[in-house]
């Protein structure tokens, strides 16, 4: 098995998986009908590609392991998604501002992952660009009309903001199995990509008249599968029922 | 207007819906009929946003990916349905944010059904199987309905709700066709939602307030009881198909009506669930009032904004 090539589509799709997840918690839950819409299509969008990308990994595995055995059955230090996606909901702000800093890095990444060597991943890069673009601008309009709406929501959103920076720089930490797949073509060089992203997340922040978080701290961990305490609830809600009754299809 | 005129109008009007015609929103209209028609139809609005949450409950523990998406697609449905409703319902001269306010106060009612929980993950399949089966079989003939805008949400809504209905009988069939296991959670959630489900067609026609003028307007085109037997005989052969019972000693075939006997209904427990006092009633309206109170802010946000974007637009063009 190539354990690099699968490795790798795990650390990216990790990323999708569980924020899907915190998003598929809030469906019913929205300040609106139209944002509650908009977070379930997220969410959905983030699951889709999770199975094009788990599916691909179970083949390339060549055992009999399946998608959700991939998504539902590993222990919690072996999830290596970044630790920014894994924070909870903890008001509409927080949720905004960690899919804003998220769908940023995304679509960067995405957009250099089209031009992989490896088929499979280049066409589902393809396909996410098209959802991405829609989440990137979703969130970002957010960030706008929150930061600059009320003297409420512009402090809520600075709270998210400066709560959420500390998550932002391991985004652009290499793991072995990128540094591997970045030589051989098929990974893509996330180091690269550090400086367009903070130009445009800075971009919107100034226009939605927010402050640019100074702090130089920043926390890592996840890519190595050493998350914050929340990742361990999420999980329990995400495997119960493979947990609960092993072995059943459904 | 004089009385005779309005009277003149009246007749025009219940001619108009003889003819099958469609009224539409700018047309006149007796105020009853307004006021019976945004009744119903935000009635059915709160019910596909209400019937969110215990279908919601399971998104995040949904055995396998497939079945998260798909749920998740049918939860996010619901709330398009929803959607078109209040959309519908405004074409009648009262604002979402009203017609909000009467679900949060109590004043409008949602589908009961919907004041039971979802236990376990059987349940999502007797939701769709039952629930939207029932409400399949109410909304059908609303396609039909004397008023434009429902007459057309309901096209759409009917279309994805039989994909639903589908889609909650093939997370039965899976399970009945599984483990000892998952036949118990099958025939467990069948037990559960099989008697609220024949309650949701509504009271029996004798005790029906509304009936005769929805019949008249074309918002009801069966009774209530006449619904319930057609839903009964649809769905007895389809729990036979899949190996489940229905938990009711009293079904039998009757060869004579060539429809199922059916044992009898506890409408005791229907008006309690009704006037409030259901397992969830409490809690659904916690839901909802706690997602509209907390995204207060939220929504003031996006005026305040909105209304700066375009004084700052305003003063460009200046």
């Amino acid at each position: 098995m190539k354990q690099n090539l699968y490795n790798y589509i795990l650390g990216i799709a990790d990323n999708s998986l569980i924020l899907g997840q915190r998003l598929g918690e809030l469906t019913g839950h929205g300040p609106s009908l139209e944002t509650d819409i908009a977070c379930t299509n997220i969410s959905l969008d983030l699951f889709g590609q999770v199975r094009s990308y788990f599916q691909y990994a179970a083949k390339i595995a060549g055992d009999n392991r399946t998608e959700d055995d991939i998504a539902m059955l590993r222990k919690e230090r072996e999830y290596v998604n970044v630790l920014l996606v894994e924070q909870p909901n903890r008001d509409f702000a927080y949720t905004m501002a960690r899919q804003f800093l998220f769908d940023i890095y995304h679509l960067l990444f995405l957009q250099e992952l089209e031009k992989s060597k490896d088929l499979t991943l280049s066409a589902i890069a393809t396909k996410s660009i098209k959802e991405v673009s829609y989440h990137e601008r979703f969130s970002g309009d957010w960030i706008k009309r929150l930061g600059d709406g009320t003297e409420v929501s512009k402090a809520k959103m600075q709270d998210a903001i400066d709560g959420l920076w500390t998550y932002t720089d391991e985004l652009f930490h290499q793991t072995e199995a990128d540094k591997a797949m970045v030589a051989e073509g098929i990974g893509v060089d996330v180091t690269k990509l550090k400086e367009t992203y903070y130009k445009k997340v800075n971009e919107i922040l100034e226009e939605a008249t927010l402050e640019i978080p100074e702090s130089k701290w920043f926390q890592k961990g996840g890519k190595e599968g050493i998350h914050t305490e929340h990742l361990g609830y999420l999980l329990a809600e995400l495997q119960y029922m493979q947990r609960a009754y092993p072995n059943m299809e459904w | 207007m004089s009385e005779e005129q309005i009277k003149n109008l009246e007749v025009q009007f219940e001619a108009r819906i003889a003819r099958d015609e469609k009224i539409e929103p700018k047309d006149w209209m007796p105020e009853k009929y307004r006021k019976t028609h945004i009744r119903q139809m935000s009635q059915h609005a709160h019910s596909e946003i209400v019937g969110m949450l215990p279908e919601g409950n399971w998104i995040t523990r949904a055995p396998s990916l497939r079945r998260k998406v798909a749920l998740l697609a049918k939860v996010q449905d619901e709330a398009g349905h929803g959607l078109y409703l209040y959309s519908a319902c405004e074409t009648l001269g009262i604002s979402r944010d009203e017609l909000y306010d009467q679900l949060h106060s109590g004043k409008a009612k949602y589908s009961s059904i919907f004041n039971y929980p979802t236990v376990t993950w059987a349940d999502m399949g007797a939701v769709g199987w039952l629930v939207d089966g029932a409400a399949i079989i109410n909304q059908v003939p609303l396609c039909n309905t004397s008023y434009g805008p429902y007459a057309r949400a309901m096209v759409r809504v009917c279309k994805e709700e039989s994909f639903h209905q589908r889609q909650g009988f093939e997370i039965m069939m899976k399970l009945a066709n599984g483990t000892p296991e998952q036949k118990e959670l099958a025939q467990d959630a069948l037990n559960r939602w099989w008697w609220p489900s024949l309650m949701m067609l509504g009271p029996t026609d004798a005790e029906s307030i509304h009936t005769e003028q929805s019949m008249k307007w074309k918002l009801k085109r069966k009774s209530n009881d006449d619904l319930r037997q057609q839903f009964i005989d649809q769905t007895v052969p389809q729990a036979e198909l899949i190996g489940l019972t229905i938990p009711d000693p009293d079904l039998k075939w009757n060869e004579e009506r060539q429809s199922y006997d059916f044992g009898e209904i506890n409408w005791d427990e229907f008006w309690q669930v009704v006037k409030g006092h259901g397992p969830m009633n409490k809690e659904r309206m916690k839901a909802r009032v706690g997602a509209w109170e907390e995204g207060e802010w939220v929504r003031d946000a996006a005026m305040a904004h909105a209304e700066k974007k375009q004084a700052r637009k305003q003063k460009q063009a200046i």
